[in-house]
């Protein structure tokens, strides 16, 4: 990315500045994503005079609802509407092509806003740690994801899909969103919103059978219900589980709290279904109890493991499955944007306390004034559901922090300035973009086609 | 005035009940969805309906007294309780506000909105 021209230092100090520095609560949000809109919608509501600030990486908004959700869920992107009203009110902006970390410091933040809000997300991927990952053939579902949906840099991955096998390590939503974009019928998905090049790798594709390997048995699954259940009815595809997987646990489904009952009895529903169906042209394979081990050409071995007490024990027995094509999907996590940030390194996410950031001394000490919510602090699990709930909080407690003065808010903060920020790409830049991505989209039939590179982006925003 | 009449009991009258006892009084239409009441009358629930009533969110979840849940003409079905399945605090008696379709003898109905939902730590 380019290297923006600041004149921060100069500016540094707020105090009788500007005269279009007003009174009340500067708060800056970084990340424009579920948990950066939905905190913003709340703080505005409670705190009257704060105005607020979204700092986002890229050229445009809402994160992984554009660049994570499958385009063949188009109703969960309804969450747009919403965001997009709470970009228009009056005491928020938008500084989109800002990134931390490159752009701006943390440090910088601080001094121009009463608090920071982290949510910049997770956009990195946990290895599997065996040998040969590093293989041409094994690739992160998050960046096959990415390919897909048209994050900017990811449009060269070139997955290979020539082969018929591909194996996918995991069973979360995740998993089961790669493997619904494998097996589908490519008339469904030219409908979409699945960048172009992907459409046509994918109508040249001659994968038939999709592996989605877990540790842990059936009980255990984490894909959720919805997921399996589009699964099932995907046309011309059969899903077909292992029987052995599945002893013993037709006995315990009585027990089990209502969520994970629907989906067993769903599964063990489908298992027996699966002897009577006719043989379609594609397959989709769960496999459960199964761990990496080791990776190969066109091929990848797995221990089998056993469950002790819920989790799983690899044993010395292997199982080879074949993979022409292997796509690790064993969870995301963050990466320290700034230097300053406070950074679990092993768990991948921002150390906090109920959304307030901890001093880096390693005490229990929070650093007032300073917050994270979103997959950035609680970690990358959970649904936009999720997500929205532990913003609300987090925005609640930076309320409440304000109305008890934990902080200074009294001082006058310059926040931003666009003019200081020469390729800041705004609300209005933004919806020039959008208008134009949806009509390059409906002379194809598609809700919209994504521009990808962000030169373009620029562009077509004017800027 | 028989005009006027047949629109009054067009009217079926709703009170959401938020975790902390507040109660919002709101009123619909036949035929209106509980998202769309919550809609039409800006009744103050953050987050409420995220998916716009696609059965994709569960934002809608909202808890009928046991009473009023026996009485609603059609059972969810399994993409409903798939989304429920994701409700916070769910209950024997929830649903999906965007699944229930207001008719007359629901007029005064009575519905508790989720904690987690319309999170009542801070009132
Ligand atoms: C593949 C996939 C599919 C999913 N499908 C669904 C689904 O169908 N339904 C559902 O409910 N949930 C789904 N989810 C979950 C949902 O996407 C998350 O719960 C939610 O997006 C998390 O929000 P967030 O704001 O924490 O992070 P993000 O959405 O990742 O937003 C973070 C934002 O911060 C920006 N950013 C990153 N670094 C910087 C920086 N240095 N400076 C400034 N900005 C930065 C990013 O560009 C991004 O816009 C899916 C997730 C994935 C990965
Ligand atoms: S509004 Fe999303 S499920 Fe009802």
């Amino acid at each position: 990315m380019l290297q923006k021209l600041l004149h921060l230092t100069s500016r540094r100090t707020g105090r009788g500045l500007s005269s279009t520095a007003l009174q009340g609560e500067r708060i800056c949000i970084v990340g424009a994503g579920p948990a950066g809109f939905y905190a913003a919608q709340l703080l505005l509501k409670q705190l009257e005079n704060c105005r607020v600030d979204i700092v986002e990486k890229l050229p445009v908004p809402f994160g992984l609802v554009r660049f994570g959700v499958a385009p063949d869920h188009p109703e969960v992107k309804n969450v747009i509407n919403t965001f997009t009203k709470t970009a228009e009110h009056p005491r928020l902006r938008f500084f989109g092509n800002v990134s931390l970390g490159k752009d701006i410091s943390l440090s910088e933040l601080r001094e121009r806003y009463h608090a920071v809000l982290l949510t910049y997300g997770a956009d990195q991927d946990r290895q599997l740690e065996v040998a040969n990952e590093e293989q041409a053939h094994v690739i992160s579902a998050r960046k096959f994801v990415a390919w897909y949906n048209g994050l900017p840099g990811a449009e060269n991955l070139q997955p290979d899909l020539s082969g018929r096998d591909v194996t996918i390590v995991g069973q979360g939503n995740v998993a089961v969103d790669v493997a619904r974009m494998l097996l589908s019928p490519i008339d469904r998905l030219k409908v979409t919103d699945t960048t172009e090049y992907a459409l046509e790798a994918l109508s040249r594709s001659q994968v038939e059978r999709v592996h989605l390997v877990g540790r842990r048995g059936p009980l255990q699954a984490a894909f959720t219900i919805k997921e399996l259940r589009e699964m099932l009815k995907l046309p011309n595809v059969k899903t077909q589980w292992r029987i052995q997987d599945f002893e013993g646990i037709a006995a315990q489904v009585d027990k089990l709290p209502r969520p994970r009952k629907r989906l067993t009895e769903l599964m063990l529903k489908s298992l027996e279904e699966q002897k009577s169906s006719s043989d379609r042209e594609k397959h989709f394979l769960p496999v459960f109890l199964r761990a990496p081990k080791q990776i190969e050409k066109s091929e990848m071995e797995f221990s089998v493991t056993e469950l002790q007490q819920n989790s799983a024990v690899a044993t010395d027995q292997t199982e080879r499955l074949p993979a022409h094509l292997i796509l690790r999907s064993i969870g995301y996590k963050s990466s320290q944007a700034d230097k300053d940030i406070n950074f679990d390194d092993r768990r991948g996410h921002v150390k906090n306390i109920d959304g307030r950031v901890l001093k880096s001394n390693g005490s229990d000490e929070v650093d007032a004034g300073l917050y994270v919510a979103g997959w950035l602090g609680t970690g990358p699990t959970g649904v936009i559901l999720t997500t929205m709930n532990t913003a609300f909080a987090v925005a609640k407690t930076i309320s409440e922090d304000i109305k008890n003065q934990i902080f200074d808010t009294k001082s006058i903060k310059p926040g931003l300035q666009v003019e200081e920020l020469p390729q800041t790409v705004t609300w209005k830049h933004w919806q020039r973009i959008d208008s134009h991505e949806q009509k390059l989209g409906q002379a194809k039939g598609k809700p919209r086609e994504k521009i990808v590179s962000i030169d373009e982006m620029l562009k077509v925003a004017g800027i | 005035l028989g005009i006027a009449v047949r629109q009054q009991q067009d009217v079926v009258s709703v009170t959401f009940v938020r975790a902390n006892g507040d109660k919002i009084k709101a009123s619909g239409k036949v035929g209106d969805s509980l998202l769309d009441v919550v809609v039409n009358n800006n009744v103050d629930l953050d987050g409420f309906g995220a998916c716009e009533g696609t059965l994709t969110c569960s934002t809608c979840h909202l808890i009928f007294k046991t009473n009023d849940y026996e009485k609603l003409p059609d059972k969810p079905g399994d993409e409903e309780l798939d989304m429920l399945d994701l409700a916070y605090e769910l209950t024997d008696t929830s649903r999906l506000g965007c699944q229930i379709t207001l008719s007359k003898d629901m007029d005064g109905l009575e519905v508790h909105v989720p904690a987690t939902i319309n999170d009542a730590r801070a009132a």
